[in-house]
């Protein structure tokens, strides 16, 4: 009782001092600037801030898209700041789930074989892969649509098809990008509906960049950055 | 194979521009197919030759005939067991385009030197006691549809007869099979007998045996029993060159140019072009796809993995094009009319195809592969 208590307490994203430059030529430019936050498991974050004021950028090195250049990053108590670029794609693979504004899926396979695509690197067979996705198509209620191909589906049928492929390995943490930004208002709250859903009922922690303060409203907290330093928090 | 789907619609992502890439690796693969098929043609119907018969030939060149007086003392050097004469005849089946090679031997020696073909003993007798007879081989006699009896004049470019005639009428006396396959499929020549050919040629000419074909002991011996049989007539008026039969036929044939090296050459600009236009196509397919493969590598795909997956793609999109353009190639030499060379998709010519997918293969999908591998995700992603 007493390790799973301390476990629980144990934030799952821990940021210390993070650090993000980029290269430029000769120019080192930094984009980061000393970041702290702790992210606590079944979180729901909203990250918000100007234009370049390096949500992204934070949001992928979270995410283990890319490594910082100094600080301590620990997600779900792996030091990720520290893995090479195939353990981190094996973590990535097993604990992180992207949406993307622009959805990203695969123009030529159906909706379906998109959700399928990161159970690919699992052992599971085609027919376990198959009913993985079918249930994650259904959780985004979408069964209906799992032949369709993406340019056959709405934008925020696309957007929830990449939410299923997200979901389908069972991730602890989803990574979203202007998840809405491509999406109209009705559209966006379905989408951020879901969202809310899968963080209250399936435990999910999910970090979200958002420009929109109504789509900031479902989240259970909001974090501000601006000129790559956390300026303010707003706790709901 | 789970990746297979993945790699499949890949591929046909843009259909058209992949179905002409396929259309044109076809195409370039059934020429290839062609070419290595005339290549195997030549090159097969020396490999299989032993070294255990030399062929003892004018030092000048095969067309000087030797004169028959050597034969015995060429017999008699040590390691060479039996020795037969042999004089091209050169001639033309009325006004068939069909050539086919006639030798006049001593049909007596024949059999010992060349046991590989193989005649029914009635026929072998009377090709030894027929003056004006001939033998043929099997697929030769097949083509003409000749049978025993049947008389065939022959118009020699070659050899005239004393009454200034060229045209020569040959009896055939027995029609010869191989003692396998190989030799079977070359039963497409002719034998005379040596007595009509001696005797009715114009005088001067009366004695000449044209080359001498020596049967070993042993085939280990070859090299040093044709030095031996060379520095037996050094300085004298015949002086010869001795050869094994093999290298004797590849002499032969480079009389009319080196093919091998023609067909290579052609297969050569061949494999350039559909390298340089594959190639185009394999970088054009994975550039559109940057954000795709980003994507996967996002999912956790390495990226190896993601190298891989382009590498398989180029191969797929090869071997596509290369099954299709060969199977077309198999095909065509498969249902080549009997007057045709004997075309054959053989094993050397599937061996080339082979390694001629891998490495173009390899080489239009290494660079964009690598450059695949190398993506960042984050820049690709912001479509930087
Ligand atoms: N790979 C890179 N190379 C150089 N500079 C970069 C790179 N990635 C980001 N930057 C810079 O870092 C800063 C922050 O970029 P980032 O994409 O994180 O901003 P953002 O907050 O997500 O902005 P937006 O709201 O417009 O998406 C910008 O000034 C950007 O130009
Ligand atoms: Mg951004």
């Amino acid at each position: 009782m007493n390790t799973s208590v301390s476990a629980e307490q144990q934030p799952l994203v821990e940021i210390r001092a993070l650090t993000k430059a980029y290269v430029r030529g000769k120019q080192v430019v930094e984009v980061l600037h000393g970041i702290n936050l702790d992210i606590p498991d079944g979180d729901f974050v909203a990250l918000m801030g100007p234009s370049g004021s390096g949500k992204t950028t934070l949001l992928n090195l979270i995410g283990g898209l890319d490594s910082p250049t100094g600080g301590l990053l620990k997600v779900n108590g792996q030091r990720i700041d520290e893995f090479g670029s195939d353990r981190l794609a094996a973590w990535r693979a097993s604990t992180v789930g992207f949406i993307f504004q622009s959805y990203n899926l695969m123009p030529v396979l159906s909706a379906q074989k998109n959700v399928e695509l990161p159970l690919l690197l699992t052992d599971l067979n085609a027919r376990e892969r198959a009913r993985h996705a079918d249930i994650a198509l259904q959780l985004v209620g979408l069964a209906d649509r799992a032949r369709h191909k993406p340019n056959e589906l709405s934008g925020g049928q696309q957007q929830r098809v990449a939410i299923a492929r997200a979901l389908v390995s069972d991730p602890k943490l989803l990574i979203c990008d202007e998840p809405t930004g491509d999406l109209d208002r009705k559209m966006a709250d379905e989408v951020l509906t879901l969202m809310q859903q899968l963080n209250g009922d399936y435990g999910k922690t999910i970090i979200m960049v958002t420009h929109d303060p109504k789509a900031a409203e479902f989240a259970r907290r909001v974090v501000h950055l601006d000129k790559g330093v956390l300026v303010d928090e707003t706790t709901r | 194979m789970k990746y297979f789907q993945l790699i499949w619609t890949a591929l046909f992502r843009k259909k058209l521009r992949t179905v002409f890439t396929v259309l044109s690796l076809s195409a370039a693969f059934l020429l290839l197919g062609l070419l290595q098929a005339v290549n195997s043609l030549f090159a097969g119907s020396v490999e299989f030759l032993g070294a255990d018969r030399l062929i003892v030939q004018a030092r000048t060149s095969f067309t000087q005939p030797l004169p028959m007086r050597m034969m015995p003392q060429i017999e008699t050097i040590p390691g060479v067991a039996r020795v037969n004469h042999s004089q091209f005849f050169g001639g033309q089946y009325q006004d068939s385009r069909q050539q086919f090679p006639q030798f006049a031997v001593n049909p007596q020696r024949l059999f010992d030197t060349y046991p590989e073909w193989v005649i029914d003993k009635d026929q072998r007798a009377n090709f030894i006691s027929t003056q004006d007879g001939a033998i043929v081989g099997r697929e030769l006699a097949n083509s003409f549809g000749w049978k025993v009896g049947d008389i065939v004049p022959l118009n020699s470019f070659i050899w005239v007869k004393s009454d200034g005639s060229r045209l020569w009428e040959w009896r055939i006396v027995g029609i010869f099979d191989g003692k396998n396959q190989e030799w079977q499929d070359r039963t497409q020549l002719m034998y005379l007998n040596y007595g009509q050919f001696d005797e009715g040629r114009s005088p001067g000419a009366r004695g000449l045996a044209g080359v001498f074909v020596a049967r070993l002991k042993s085939p280990e011996d070859s090299q040093r029993v044709a030095a031996l049989i060379d520095s037996k007539f050094e300085n004298s008026v015949d002086e010869t060159k001795t050869q094994n039969e093999q290298e004797f036929q590849l002499g032969f044939i480079k009389q009319f140019g080196d093919i091998g090296f023609m067909m290579n050459l052609i297969s050569g600009a061949v494999i350039f072009t559909i390298l340089i236009l594959t190639g185009y196509t394999m970088s054009q397919a994975v550039r559109e796809r940057i954000p795709e493969l980003a994507v996967l590598k996002c999912l956790g795909f390495t990226d190896n993995r993601v190298l891989w997956l382009v590498l398989a793609e180029s191969l797929l999109l090869c071997l596509i094009g290369a099954a299709i353009g060969m199977g077309l190639s198999a095909m065509l030499t498969g249902a080549l009319p009997p007057n045709f060379p004997p075309l054959r998709t053989d094993q050397r010519v599937w061996l080339f195809a082979g390694c001629t997918v891998l490495g173009l293969a390899l080489a239009v999908g290494l660079p964009p592969a690598l450059r695949a591998k190398r993506l960042k995700i984050v820049d690709a992603l912001a479509g930087r």
